[in-house]
């Protein structure tokens, strides 16, 4: 490994587990999908594709290395233990390294200095010898000169057996007269010696040195690495040669060697046990909290005994201490409560009890009475029958109260299994009809070709239906009773239609509420606990379904039974629309041949499941601010227009009465251009009309809904409806009636639209709530 | 057999004015009302007067309705009608399931619990010879009496009906508001739990393996037919 990558490696390594690491992790991973994988390849579906594919098999490790914190702290602690190692191990091996060489040089060079010291006073000593005999032969001469090199190679490697060999070059490209390249031992002299050192000795006289590789002429020794150090000297005959020592390093190799095994044995044995070490100190802290996190799970799951085990004072003991306190004061807080509901289900329960004792010994007393009514004078005898009467009434009462409360105490059990909804309102419409024919109305069952099944509790749905019915037929006005079915997507529902008097704006929310009466002035003729609609909207909801009215004054009503057809399936939608095809809003949309808004209301939300509701606050509200509908000319039954038929009238209207209610009747057309199901509760939140309910209309979401809250009355298209409308399909919204001014309920509701989820049921529709509202007080103005 | 229409009533309850009061309903009924307000005596009452039918209130002092109920049951099959303040599920089959055969929620009328009266008092009022079969029991309804090979089960009267109402007609299903009609004599539809319950329990006698029913089979989503004759 270079020098360089030793450098970088700890230092990669570094940057990667030098942060936190509980949050190294996340961050890596963000980084990698977030902006590797995601934010680089948008717009490629190509490229996408190709990192999906090469994602898909890291895609488990990276879940580990997500979830596991004591891998991550392993493998962060190992590669920082090994960068430390690699990085500690390169200084120490160069230190060595270094410290040796700089030995063997100085040793070598003390060697060769010697060698070149003999070498010059070698060849001096020929020239003074040979001085004397003049001139000799040329060619005695060069044999001469070869063999003083031999010699003197021989001589000088004769020191230094093993220890270094000694080779000699010509100078130059001179290489005649006997002055080819010798070598002690069976070192191949021009192989060994580098070119660039005799490029550089045979530039001056100075001696040099350079590492090299000492290669072998004979076979069976491989080159080794050496130190290389030579002079230009002359030979006797005054022409330059080139003297080399070459001091092999082998025994400096086998050093450096066993230095880089023991530093690795022992970056080995410190990085794994690095690792160990890391991974029993991490098991320490990460058990007892795995342990917590298991505690806590079986806690959350309901077993309330659960507590951690605490031993010693440390911050674990801490940690379990502070989550034993917490589950303890949970388990005190939830027997506590599940105690209260205990105590108030027993409460009901034996209030009931005693209650119905001694009601049932009055109610034999009196029907023994009443049988014997005819022996009694008239006075004793209507007294018997008021008795009778009465008892029945209270009778009911009872039992509705008993009903109610059992619902309040959470305390209603579901017993459902898979009915056929036909069956149900064939029991309940046989039952109805002579009250229906009392009333001189009719029972017409629509849609039962095919069953209608639903899991469902037969009991309590046979009670909402006959609730519903029997108001129907109550409040009908001697017209037919329409009971629609129908099932889709998972749902059905059951619609019952009157042409009676119809709900008022705000009434088809209010209806729901306990004690809530329709007609104070009625009230007490038509009999009924004023329970019976609450009881229905809890029987409802313990299904996991809607029960919904809809009504417009004088022009009928609707209630609507949306039930899942499995239990634990919820709610989108409803097969049938609320607000019927034959309101007046949809005849008169029909007519003029705009969109038929009532085939989207299919989808429109119901009440929150869980929500409870509202306690009774007064049993009967004084509606002050409503006029009798007959009152209204527009509003007579069947007259086909609508209550602000005329949008620039019905605005002007408003403008007049409501002061600066501004656009009543435009917005809702906003919402019928909108169009889209979901943006159908937008138009209509929207249609509040007023100035200020402007702030609530971007929240609506319905793409025009922002335009609909505009000052200026614009006059619509012919598919406008009135504020009124709206109110009048209010299905769940807040009772408006405290609230002071039409402004306010306007700007209240954020409304959100979303109209599918029933959950935001409530709040998507106080914006029509709003509309009522205002619509009350144009009827007020009126 | 018995005095149909007229019968020897035990009335089971501490409440003595309600007492009292059924008493003047029953007896104007032309019943023989007798009483006992305790627990603990309703057995020892039971065995003194031997009555044609049981009305027992749910809630008594000593020993409570549920016990009385499974005390009687353990040695007659007389018609036991519960009267009880409770509808909820729980109340209404921990009774059913100690033994009664119908139950009354209080407050009633007295007509409604006349009619119950007769209902459970009217059963086979001329019996006439009739041998029935389902699956591997033999079925003497004029000797009301249960037979597997040559052995006896015993019945209470209630799911001897509800056997016969079964077995006289394997090929049918009857759905359980038929059955509340024809065996309990409830014109209008009331609790099916009722049938539910008497189900499980005449299967717990009359079945080899009460978890696979082979005489009284589920249909489900419709009700209980016999099974292959």
């Amino acid at each position: 490994m270079s020098q360089n990558s030793a450098a970088s490696a700890p230092g990669r390594s570094g940057t990667r587990v030098g942060r936190p690491v509980g949050r190294a992790g996340s961050h890596w991973a963000r980084l990698l999908e977030g902006g590797l994988l995601q934010g680089g390849v948008q717009g490629s579906p190509v490229l996408r594709l190709i990192l999906r594919w090469v994602r898909r098999p890291l895609l488990p490790v990276m879940r580990l290395w997500r979830r596991n914190i004591q891998l991550r702290v392993v493998v962060s602690t190992l590669l920082m233990s090994l960068g430390v190692v690699l990085l500690l191990g390169f200084v120490v091996i160069g230190q060595v390294r270094n410290g040796l060489l700089e030995a063997k040089v100085k040793a070598s060079q003390s060697q060769a200095t010697g060698g070149f010291a003999v070498a010059k006073q070698k060849a001096d000593e020929v020239v003074t010898g040979t001085g004397d005999d003049g001139s000799a032969a040329d060619g005695r001469e060069s044999q001469n000169v070869i063999q003083w090199m031999s010699d003197l190679v021989a001589s000088l490697s004769s020191g230094g057996q093993g220890a270094f060999d000694v080779v000699t070059l010509p100078a130059g490209g001179n290489a005649g007269g006997g002055r080819g390249p010798r070598a002690s031992g069976t070192v191949d002299p021009t192989a060994s010696v580098p070119e660039d050192l005799r490029a550089r000795i045979g530039e001056g006289t100075t001696a040099a040195r350079s590492y090299t590789r000492i290669v072998y002429k004979t076979g069976g020794k491989a080159p080794q690495p050496g130190l290389v150090i030579g002079k230009q000297l002359n030979d006797p005959n005054g022409d330059p040669y080139q003297l080399y020592y070459l001091f092999p390093l082998t025994q400096e190799e086998k050093s450096l060697s066993l230095v880089k095994g023991t530093l690795a044995t022992a970056g080995l044995f410190v990085v794994v046990l690095l690792g160990a070490i890391a991974w029993l100190v991490v098991r320490q802290v990460v058990t007892p909290v795995r342990m917590a996190a298991g505690v806590a799970e079986r806690l959350s799951a309901g077993r309330l005994q659960e507590r951690m085990k605490v031993t010693g004072e440390d911050d674990i003991a801490r940690l379990g201490e502070a989550f034993n306190k917490m589950a303890q004061n949970l388990q005190q807080k939830i027997s506590q409560l599940e105690e209260l509901s205990r105590m108030q289900r027993r409460f009901v329960s034996d209030v009931s009890h005693e209650l119905r004792t001694p009601l049932t010994t009055v109610r034999m007393a009196a029907d023994v009475i009443h049988e014997a009514r005819g022996d009694f004078d008239p006075v004793t005898a209507r007294s018997a029958e008021l008795l009778a009467d009465q008892l029945d009434r209270f009778e009911s009462l009872l039992a509705d109260l008993l009903e109610i409360s059992r619902f309040d105490a959470g305390a209603a059990a579901l017993e459902a299994e898979p009915i056929d909804l036909r069956d149900v309102v064939r029991r309940v419409v046989s039952g109805a009809e002579p009250l229906a024919e009392r009333k001189g109305s009719r029972i017409r069952v629509v849609g039962d070709q095919q069953p209608v099944v639903a899991e469902a509790d037969a009991r309590r749905v046979e009670r909402i239906l006959r609730n519903l019915v029997v108001n129907a037929v109550e409040h009908g006005e001697g017209r037919d009773v329409v009971v629609k079915l129908a099932a889709a997507g998972g749902a059905v529902a059951v619609a019952v239609r009157d042409y009676g008097v119809g709900l008022k704006p705000g009434e088809a929310t209010r209806v729901f509420n306990r004690f809530w009466r329709a007609d104070p002035a009625r009230a007490r003729t038509t009999g009924g606990t004023g329970l019976g609609l609450s009881i229905a909207l809890e029987d409802a909801r313990l299904h996991g379904g809607w029960l919904q009215a809809w009504g417009e004054p004088g022009g009928g009503s609707q209630f609507r039974l949306t039930l899942p057809q499995s239990l634990d399936e919820p709610l989108r939608g409803s097969p049938i629309p609320l607000e019927p095809t034959d309101s007046r809003r949809n005849r008169g949309l029909h007519d003029a041949g705009g969109p038929r808004d009532g085939d989207k209301r299919a989808t429109v939300p119901a009440q929150p499941p869980t929500a409870p509701t509202p306690l009774p606050r007064d049993p009967i509200v004084p509606r002050l601010a409503m006029v009798p509908p007959t009152a209204d000319p527009t509003a007579l039954p069947g007259s086909g227009a609508r209550v602000v038929a005329r949008p620039a009238a019905g605005a002007r209207r408003a403008e007049d009465t409501a002061g600066g209610a501004g656009d009543a009747g435009g917005p809702d057309g906003a919402g019928d251009v909108a169009g889209a199901d979901s943006a159908d509760a937008a138009g209509e939140a929207a249609g509040a009309g007023s100035a200020e309910a402007d702030t609530a209309a971007p929240d609506t979401g319905g793409p025009d809904a922002p335009d609909a809250g505009g000052p200026v009355p614009d006059a619509p298209s012919a598919g406008t409806a009135g504020a009124a409308e709206n109110a009048e399909n209010a299905e769940n919204a807040e009772n408006a009636e405290n609230t002071d001014g039409p402004a306010e309920d306007a700007g209240r509701p954020v409304a959100e639209t979303e109209p599918g989820r029933a959950a935001d049921g409530r709040k998507s529709e106080v914006g029509p709530e709003g509309a009522q509202k205002e619509h009350g007080e144009a009827f007020r103005g009126r | 057999m018995m005095s149909f229409m007229k019968g020897r009533v035990l009335v089971v309850d501490d409440d003595t004015a309600l007492a009292e009061m059924l008493g003047i309903v029953l007896r104007g009924e032309g019943f023989e009302p007798s009483f006992v307000a305790d627990g603990d005596k309703a057995l020892a009452a039971f065995r003194e007067t031997k009555p044609d039918l049981v009305l027992l209130d749910l809630m008594l002092p000593g020993r409570d309705g549920i016990e009385v109920c499974r005390l009687i049951r353990a040695e007659s099959g007389v018609p036991i009608v519960m009267l009880t303040a409770k509808s909820d599920t729980v109340d209404v089959v921990v009774g059913l399931e100690s033994g009664a055969d119908d139950y009354i929620v209080k407050p009633f009328k007295p007509k409604e619990l006349v009619a119950r009266i007769r209902a459970r008092l009217r059963r086979s009022e001329e019996p006439a010879p009739e041998q029935l079969t389902i699956g591997d029991l033999v079925i003497d309804v004029a000797g009301h009496s249960v037979k597997r090979d040559g052995q006896s089960i015993a019945l209470t009267p209630l799911e001897f009906d509800l056997l016969v109402a079964l077995a006289r007609k394997p090929w049918q299903v009857f759905t359980r508001e038929v059955l509340l009609e024809q065996v309990w004599g409830y014109r209008h539809a009331a609790d099916t739990r009722l049938v539910n319950v008497h189900v499980q329990r005449l299967r717990s006698k009359v079945e080899k393996d009460p978890e696979k029913p082979e005489i009284v089979v589920t249909v489900r989503g419709v009700g209980y037919k016999a099974g292959p004759a």
